[in-house]
């Protein structure tokens, strides 16, 4: 995994400023921010601990070569379907789902089927029901499909403007 | 004899290698996500502090009536706000209560999904720059198409 290094540990000491800085203006805003953070903490860590086990048994399982087959180039309509279908059934906010995502880019992941798998992830299964009593289920039809059709496409656009297949980013 | 003794040495062999598989990618799952976490807690407390300084009940006030204003004026707010997309379903049959159109209303639920400006500097930082950029950039445009082909469909199919 690539990480731009020290630019992490810049953000995060960013943040925790701009909190100090709260902390020091208005506290009750503070105290509610880190309320929220450790309520949205504590709904990441499952998902977060899914990643982990998912990225160590791929690191485990997937040998050089496999994952470029089965996501890269050549991987055809196979790779789409794995992007997709991934994408709706991956659970939690999108930024858990990074590590795993560059690890597979890493390993020969093509970019647009990394952007398909992150437009996907808009299609959420267990709240289609939700989405329905809302807006009523022609809606949540019509709008799911648009959204998986789009993902597609905005993979197909991403690698074009990006210029890159499978070669990890300068 | 000969031939055992091959069998039994490989089969040390393969004894010791499989933990040491378990290890070495359990490391290198561990070093990866070293490097990520702080990006990840930056996110989170990035996406807290959005919650708490923007109440839902500042979404329905930015909307101006406008058919062609109102759509992209949704995708941006979407594309800021942060939070379970439940929050979206909620604050967009809201909204539509309150008069805003559904073509506004979808533009906002689909970038609120697709579009994430909390979590750019994460994307830009594990995944790149340019791709986090391409990548949101398409994102707000489809969320605009994706509401006016819903929309359209919807009148067509079902007027």
């Amino acid at each position: 995994l690539t990480v731009q290094a020290p630019f992490g540990k810049h953000f995060l000491a960013l943040l925790t400023a701009v909190y100090l800085g709260l902390a020091a203006v208005e506290f009750d805003l503070f105290l509610r921010a880190i309320s929220v953070f450790a309520k949205l903490l504590s709904n990441v860590l499952p998902v977060l601990a899914l990643v982990l086990v998912i990225m160590s048994l791929l690191n485990l399982m997937i040998k050089p070569g496999m994952a470029k087959r089965m996501l890269g180039k050549g991987s055809g309509l196979k790779g789409w379907a794995f992007a997709v279908v991934g994408g709706v059934l991956s659970s939690g906010p999108i930024y858990v789902w990074y590590p795993l995502i560059a690890d597979l880019r890493e390993k020969g992941m093509r970019d647009s089927l990394v952007a398909a798998f992150l437009y996907a992830r808009a299609v959420k299964m267990p709240m289609i029901p939700l989405m329905v009593y809302y807006f009523g289920w022609n809606f949540a039809l019509l709008f799911s499909l648009y959204l998986l059709i789009f993902s597609i496409l905005n993979g197909l656009l991403v690698e074009w403007l990006t210029g890159r297949g499978d070669e990890p980013e300068p | 004899m000969r031939d055992e003794r091959q069998r039994d040495g490989k089969g040390r062999m393969e004894k010791d290698t499989k933990p040491q598989k378990i290890t070495a990618s359990l490391k290198k799952t561990a070093t990866s996500f070293a490097q990520v976490f702080p990006i990840l807690i930056g996110v989170m407390l990035l996406v807290s502090l959005i919650l708490v300084l923007v109440p839902p009940s500042f979404y329905g006030a930015v909307f101006t009536g406008d058919e062609i204003l109102d759509p992209l004026i949704g995708a941006f707010i979407g594309s800021v706000a942060a939070g379970n997309p439940i929050t979206s379903y909620i604050v967009g049959g809201e909204l539509i209560d309150q008069g805003a159109s559904l073509l506004a209303v979808t533009a906002f639920i689909a970038a609120w999904v697709t579009v994430g400006v909390a979590q750019l500097p994460a994307e830009g930082m594990i995944l790149g720059k340019r791709f986090a950029l391409i990548r949101n950039g398409i994102s707000f445009l489809s969320a605009v198409l994706v509401a006016i082909l819903t929309s359209v469909t919807l009148e067509l199919i079902w007027p």
